[in-house]
C-alpha cells in the first residue's frame, strides 16, 4: 500500500496521546492506593493537556486524508459494521473524557463517593471511564487494518496488539519526560514501564515481522484472472499513464529502501530509546528523557510507514506491468 | 431476489476497448458529473475509469495465447467494500444487487477501495469521492430509452458480443445459462466475496478428423469399378473408321 502521511500522523499521534493518558491515570491509581507518592494536580493538568493536544493533532491529520472533511460527521453512522466508523466515535469520546479528566484535576472538585476520604475520587472515576475508552480506541484503530482479511500482512491480532503496545510505549516514554520536569518521584515508575512496554512491543513486532516475511499469498495471478497455467504474464494494464490503482496500492520504492526503513525503525523505536531512558534516569537528565521520547516517536513514524508499505494488496496482481 | 451482473466471454473478447470508451462516454455525461481526466492529451494521461481491458500472455513462445481481460466492479454478492464504509455512502441495492456509491455522502476516506480485493474502485481526484461501475443503473430503468437499449453501455458497445448482461439469480436468464453451460467462473473465489459478474473461459473449438474420414475405405466407386477385359475381336467401330 502507499503510505499516506496523514494516516501515519493520525495513528502515531493519537496512539501516543492515549498512552500518555494511560500513564497519567495509572500514576494516579497507584498513588491512590499509596504505592506511589501523590502528585500535585498541575502534573495531571499538564499531562492531560498534552495528551489532548496529541489527540487533536491526530484528528487534524486525519482530516487531510479525507476528500470531503466537511462531511466527516457522516462517518459516525455505520458503527454497526465499520471499524472506521467506530474509531470516529471513540476518538471524540476519548478526547472529551481526557478533557474532563484534566478539568476536574484543575478545579479540584472533591466528593467522597466511596466514603473513605480518598482524595480525587471524581477524577479517578472519569479516568477509569477514559481508560476503557482508550483501550476501545486502540482496538478500533488496530481493527481498521486487521479486519481486511485479504491484506494478509495486517489481518492478524498482532496488528491490534502492536498498536496498543506502541502507543503505550511512546505514551509512557513521554510521561517519563514530563515527570522529569514536574513530578520527579514518578520518573522511575514511568521509566520502567516505558522500557517494559517497549520491550513487549519489540517482541510482538518481531513476531509480526517474522510472520509477514513468511506469508504465502492466497491470491495469485491465476486466481485473479482464472486461468490455470503456470506461465501468465501481464502485457498491458489497460492504460498508459497510471491510475488510482497504480498510485494507491504501491509504495513505489525499491525493496532495499523498504528494508532500510525497517532497520531504521528497529533501531529508533527499541534500543535507542531504552538506552536513553536508562541514561536519563541514571543521570537525572530531563533532556535525555525528552530525547528518548522524540527518537521513539520519529521511529514510530518510520514503523508506520513500513507497516503500510509492507501490506501487499491483491489488486496489485492486476497491475504487474507498470 | 435479483442480482444483475455481467458475464464476460474471454473466448470472444478481442481487446478492442470499445467497452472502456463507451463506459467512459456514458458515465462522464451523466447526472453525477464528469469523470475526471488529467493530462488527457499530453504525457502521463490519467483519469477515472470504471472499466479497464488488460492483456495477458499465457504460456511460453511459441505456445502462447493472448488473453484480453476486461475488469470492472463485479457487484459482489457478499461485497467486502460495503460494510467497511463509515458513512453508508457505499451500499448494495436490495432490489437488483447493484453496488453503488452515493457521491453526496462519500467523504473520500478510500477505506472501501482498500477493502475491494479486485481494485475495482477508483478515487476521483477532482470530485474527491470514490467512484465505481454503476452497471449503468441510469440506463437500466430509463423508460425513455427503447427497451433494447436498457442495458449497460459496455454491453451495447461490444462488437463481438463478449459481454452478456442479465440476472444471475434467474436460472433461465441468458447469463445463467451461459455460466452453467460454458463453464462460467468467478475471480478470486478464495475470499468468499461471491462476485456476481462471471467470466467464460477460453474454449478451443476442436474438430476431430479420423483418417477414415479422409480416405474412404468403403468407397462405393471402387466397388463398382469392375473392369472387363477388352475384346480383341473386330467391333462395330472398326467398321466405321
Ligand atoms: S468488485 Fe470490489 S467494489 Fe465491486 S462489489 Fe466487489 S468488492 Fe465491491
Ligand atoms: S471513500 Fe466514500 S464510499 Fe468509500 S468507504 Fe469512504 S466514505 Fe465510504
Amino acid at each position: 500500500m502507499h503510505p499516506a502521511f496523514s494516516v501515519i500522523f493520525l495513528t502515531t499521534l493519537i496512539g501516543t496521546g492515549q498512552g500518555l493518558f494511560l500513564a497519567l491515570f495509572s500514576g494516579q491509581t497507584y498513588s491512590a492506593v499509596n504505592l506511589l507518592p501523590a502528585q500535585h494536580s498541575s502534573f495531571y493538568i499538564t499531562g492531560s493537556l498534552l495528551a489532548l493536544i496529541l489527540l487533536i493533532g491526530g484528528l487534524m491529520a486525519s482530516f487531510f486524508h479525507l476528500g470531503h472533511p466537511e462531511r466527516a460527521w457522516r462517518a459516525a453512522s455505520q458503527w454497526r459494521t465499520s471499524w472506521l466508523s467506530r474509531e470516529v466515535i471513540a476518538l471524540p469520546i476519548v478526547m472529551g473524557l481526557v478533557f474532563f479528566y484534566g478539568v476536574f484535576h484543575w478545579i479540584n472538585w472533591e466528593v467522597d463517593l466511596f466514603g473513605n476520604q480518598l482524595p480525587g475520587q471524581v477524577t479517578l472515576i472519569i479516568g477509569a471511564m477514559a481508560s476503557v475508552a482508550v483501550f476501545l480506541l486502540y482496538l478500533c484503530t488496530g481493527m481498521i487494518y486487521a479486519s481486511i482479511k485479504f491484506l494478509q500482512e495486517w489481518a492478524t491480532s498482532l496488528t491490534v496488539i502492536n498498536y496498543l503496545l506502541f502507543g503505550g510505549a511512546s505514551g509512557f516514554t513521554m510521561a517519563t519526560a514530563i515527570a522529569a520536569y514536574n513530578a520527579p518521584t514518578l520518573v522511575g515508575f514511568y521509566g520502567s514501564w516505558a522500557i517494559i512496554l517497549t520491550l513487549a512491543g519489540l517482541v510482538t513486532r518481531t513476531v509480526s515481522l517474522y510472520r509477514n516475511a513468511n506469508i504465502k499469498a492466497v491470491s495469485t495471478v491465476q486466481t485473479a484472472i482464472g486461468i490455470r497455467h503456470t506461465q501468465v504474464q501481464q502485457k498491458a494494464m489497460g492504460m498508459m499513464g497510471g491510475s488510482y490503482n497504480t498510485r494507491e496500492y504501491f509504495h513505489g520504492k525499491t525493496a532495499a529502501f523498504l528494508k532500510s526503513i525497517k532497520y531504521i525503525f528497529l533501531v529508533l523505536v527499541f534500543p535507542l530509546p531504552i538506552m536513553l531512558i536508562v541514561a536519563g534516569m541514571k543521570a537525572d537528565s530531563s533532556l535525555l528523557l525528552m530525547l528518548a521520547f522524540v527518537v521513539q516517536f520519529v521511529g514510530l513514524m518510520f514503523e508506520r510507514w513500513f507497516f503500510f508499505a509492507q501490506a501487499n494488496h491483491p489488486q496489485n496482481l492486476y497491475y504487474q506491468t507498470i | 431476489m435479483t442480482q444483475l451482473a455481467l458475464v464476460i466471454d474471454l473466448n470472444v473478447c478481442v481487446g478492442c476497448h470499445a467497452c472502456v470508451t463507451s463506459c467512459k462516454q456514458w458515465n462522464t455525461s451523466g447526472a453525477a458529473g464528469p469523470l475526471f481526466d488529467d493530462n488527457p492529451f499530453t504525457k502521463d494521461p490519467t483519469g477515472t475509469f470504471f472499466n479497464r481491458v488488460q492483456t495477458y500472455e499465457i504460456g511460453n513462445f511459441p505456445h502462447t495465447e493472448t488473453l484480453h481481460f476486461p475488469k470492472s466492479c463485479l457487484h459482489c454478492e457478499d461485497s467486502p467494500c460495503v460494510p467497511v464504509c463509515p458513512t453508508g455512502a457505499s451500499y448494495k441495492r436490495e432490489q437488483d444487487g447493484i453496488v453503488l456509491v452515493d457521491y453526496d455522502k462519500c467523504i473520500g476516506c478510500k477505506y472501501c477501495s482498500w477493502a475491494c480485493p479486485y481494485g475495482a474502485r477508483e478515487f476521483d481526484e477532482q470530485d474527491k469521492v470514490m467512484r465505481k461501475c454503476t452497471l449503468c443503473v441510469d440506463r437500466l430503468y430509463d423508460e425513455t430509452l427503447p427497451e433494447a437499449e436498457r442495458k449497460p453501455a459496455c454491453v451495447l458497445a461490444c462488437p463481438t458480443n463478449a459481454r452478456l448482461y442479465g440476472d444471475v439469480h434467474d436460472p433461465e436468464s441468458e447469463v445463467s445459462i451461459a455460466i452453467r453451460e460454458e463453464g462460467g467462473y468467478q475471480l478470486m473465489p478464495e475470499w468468499g466475496t461471491k462476485p456476481a459478474n462471471h467470466y467464460l473461459p477460453r474454449r478451443k473449438t476442436k474438430v476431430h478428423i479420423h483418417e477414415d474420414e479422409l480416405v474412404r475405405v468403403d468407397n462405393p466407386l471402387k466397388k463398382e469399378d469392375i473392369r472387363h477385359e477388352t475384346s480383341t475381336e473386330v467391333t462395330l467401330d472398326d467398321w466405321l473408321m
